[in-house]
């Protein structure tokens, strides 16, 4: 069963292309990790992906319904939950009030019902001792977890991470590592857009390289890092 | 068994909160009371307080909550007064019916003024919001039937056989004009209350917690499931009935209108602004300070003419420089006393050990 699927999505950015011709699809529960050198389109696919931008020209499928028109609030809902590569939190509310809004709003259940739930997410991503600060006080760090465990709070099915081991250190990244782990192994699927290719190839089961707005290659991490064009364009070695 | 089954609780209350709550039912029930302890002029004068706080209450929803900062609030009152006085005039409505009746207007009103300043953001929502308020003065400056450029008065028999006047007249021995200000003055006392008490079961709710995530990050907020503009919506049109609502009220005091003085900027946004900022904005104990020292320094200044403004605008500055959350913030930031608290607090698990008292954010 496919979770996601995206059939020939094109998006131009006056004469840029930024996604071209671009067909993939993702199972339940499975993990897919995105690479590509910066600009690469990654971000621009994951913004269409979430519905924050339209494409020109394509379809994408979630779920088993077409949602290439459907507002980001509506794909939340359905399930899909995000993170932001510029963390944006709810700078005057609460760590935990931050995730009371997208664990009731996003997985539409009413406050008290997702409390205890919101205060696990808290206790997995290690933010529990910050529950109660404004979120607008978080160091970098802390803020690129609190929009993990907030994207967790919205109970999706398919978790769309985007740059978020970036500038840890090395236990930190294994406990991220450690943590996104559990959550698909609890049958979350997941997309993961990461330059750390340690991190990323330690969850993911397939590797997708993006180069100028196009898939260049999709497969296992083993094929992709052993593929020529990939070492070539992504890691920079002449072969 | 040793095991540790952490349970969490969440908490809004603190230890203010109780004892506040029985003051404001005190002071409440005190207020109801005064018409008949007091002057006529102090009756006046707690009117004027307190359709002022319904307005700072509204403004401060808007704008402290919503994001949606409007300079163009005059456009319900003055539209709220001038239906009312249609009502009164036109059909021989009953005032205090009529200013039902001029909050659903008012409400109507807002939907297709909503249409054209949602498109705008920041800034050019704020002067979407003034041009719509000139264009209804604009417009109403033109209704013959109710005095055009110039207004016109509330027939006396209007206010003078108000619904209660008579009722009240026998009971308490009042004069039709005392009668006349302490209805005024009782239903103005309704719809703070009614107001206050919607303002903070909003925030309470799930509905403000989303409103919140949406003044702080629409699109974060959108993309956990919160629907932006459907909130937003709802926030400006409960504002304007609510405004419309007080805007009728007031004119039903004053019983003479005109299109500039139902549609001034300054009596009815820029003193609303004064209030709610240098009370404390995005909070609702906030327009409660604001109005009182706006009251006190009104009093103060009034012989001063325009080093009133002067001074005002200068106070104003003072407050946004050195106490960004205002008088109130500045308070609740020293002392942790909140009277109307709306923060979730985590409670339980290992947060109990690790961190007992954590100040409010």
């Amino acid at each position: 069963m496919t979770i996601l699927r995206l059939e020939e999505v094109s998006k131009k950015f006056g004469a840029l292309t930024v996604a071209e011709q671009i067909s993939f699809a993702v199972g339940e529960g499975e993990a897919l990790g995105i690479i590509g050198p910066n600009g690469a389109g990654k971000s621009t696919l994951f913004n269409l992906i979430t519905g924050n931008i339209a494409p020109d020209s394509g379809t994408i499928h979630f779920s088993g319904a077409d949602v290439t028109r459907v507002a980001p609030m509506v794909r939340c809902l359905s399930g899909m939950g995000r993170t932001f590569q510029i963390p944006q939190p709810f700078e005057q509310l609460t760590v935990f009030e931050n995730l009371l809004v997208a664990g009731s709003f996003g997985a539409g259940r009413q406050e008290s019902e997702v409390s205890d739930r919101c205060a696990e997410i808290l206790v997995d991503t290690g933010l529990i001792d910050k529950a109660n600060v404004l979120a607008g006080g978080l160091t970098l760090l802390q803020r690129k977890r609190l929009e993990l465990a907030r994207a967790l709070a919205t109970e999706p099915k398919l978790l769309l991470l985007d740059e978020i081991a970036g500038g840890l250190t090395e236990g930190e990244c294994r406990s991220l590592v450690a943590t996104i782990r559990a959550i698909h192994a609890k049958g979350v699927a997941v997309i993961w857009i990461e330059h750390v290719l340690h991190a990323l190839n330690s969850v993911v089961e397939r590797l997708l390289v993006l180069h100028f707005g196009r898939v260049i290659g999709i497969g296992t991490p083993d094929e992709i890092m052993a593929s020529r064009e990939v070492r070539e364009i992504y890691l920079g070695i002449e072969v | 068994m040793s095991l540790v089954v952490p349970s969490w609780q969440v908490e809004t209350r603190n230890k203010t909160s109780a004892p506040f709550g029985l003051a404001a039912v005190a002071t409440v029930l005190l207020a109801f009371a005064v018409p008949l302890l007091v002057s006529r002029g102090v009756v006046q004068d707690l009117f004027f307080i307190l359709t002022m706080l319904v307005l700072a209450q509204n403004w401060n929803l808007l704008a402290g909550y919503a994001g949606l900062i409007s300079v163009g609030q005059q456009a319900f009152v003055g539209f709220g007064a001038y239906a009312m006085f249609a009502c009164v005039i036109l059909f021989g409505a009953d005032p205090l019916v009529a200013v039902l009746i001029a909050g659903v207007l008012s409400m109507l009103l807002a939907i297709p003024t909503a249409f054209f300043t949602f498109r705008l953001q920041g800034p050019y929502f704020a002067i979407g919001t003034w041009v719509i308020a000139e264009v209804v003065r604009l417009l109403l400056a033109q209704w013959k039937a109710l005095g055009g450029g110039t207004g016109t008065s509330l027939p006396r028999e209007a206010t003078r056989d108000m619904i209660g006047v008579g009722l009240m007249r026998d009971l308490f021995g009042m004069k039709a004009s005392a009668a006349g200000d302490a209805l005024t003055y009782w239903i103005a006392l309704i719809l703070m209350v009614l107001t206050v008490g919607f303002v903070y079961g909003l925030l309470r709710s799930k509905q403000g917690l989303g409103l919140a995530a949406v003044r702080d990050n629409e699109q974060a907020a959108r993309a956990v499931g919160v629907n932006a503009r459907r909130m937003k919506a709802f926030v400006y049109l409960a504002a304007s009935f609510i405004t419309g609502i007080a805007g009728a009220l007031i004119y039903v005091q004053k019983a003479r209108i005109s299109p500039d003085a139902a549609f001034s900027v300054t009596d009815w946004t820029a003193y609303v602004i004064f209030i709610v900022v240098i009370g404390g904005i995005g909070t609702v104990e906030g327009p409660i300070v604001g109005v009182i020292l706006f009251f006190f320094l009104q009093n103060l200044l009034a012989g001063y003419g325009s080093w009133y403004l002067l001074m005002l605008g200068l106070i104003g500055i003072l407050v946004m420089l050195f106490a960004p959350r205002g008088l109130w913030g500045l308070f609740s930031d020293r002392t942790g006393i909140q009277l109307f608290p709306v923060r979730r607090l985590l409670r339980g698990g290992s947060l109990n050990r690790a961190h007992k008292g954590v100040p409010h954010g």
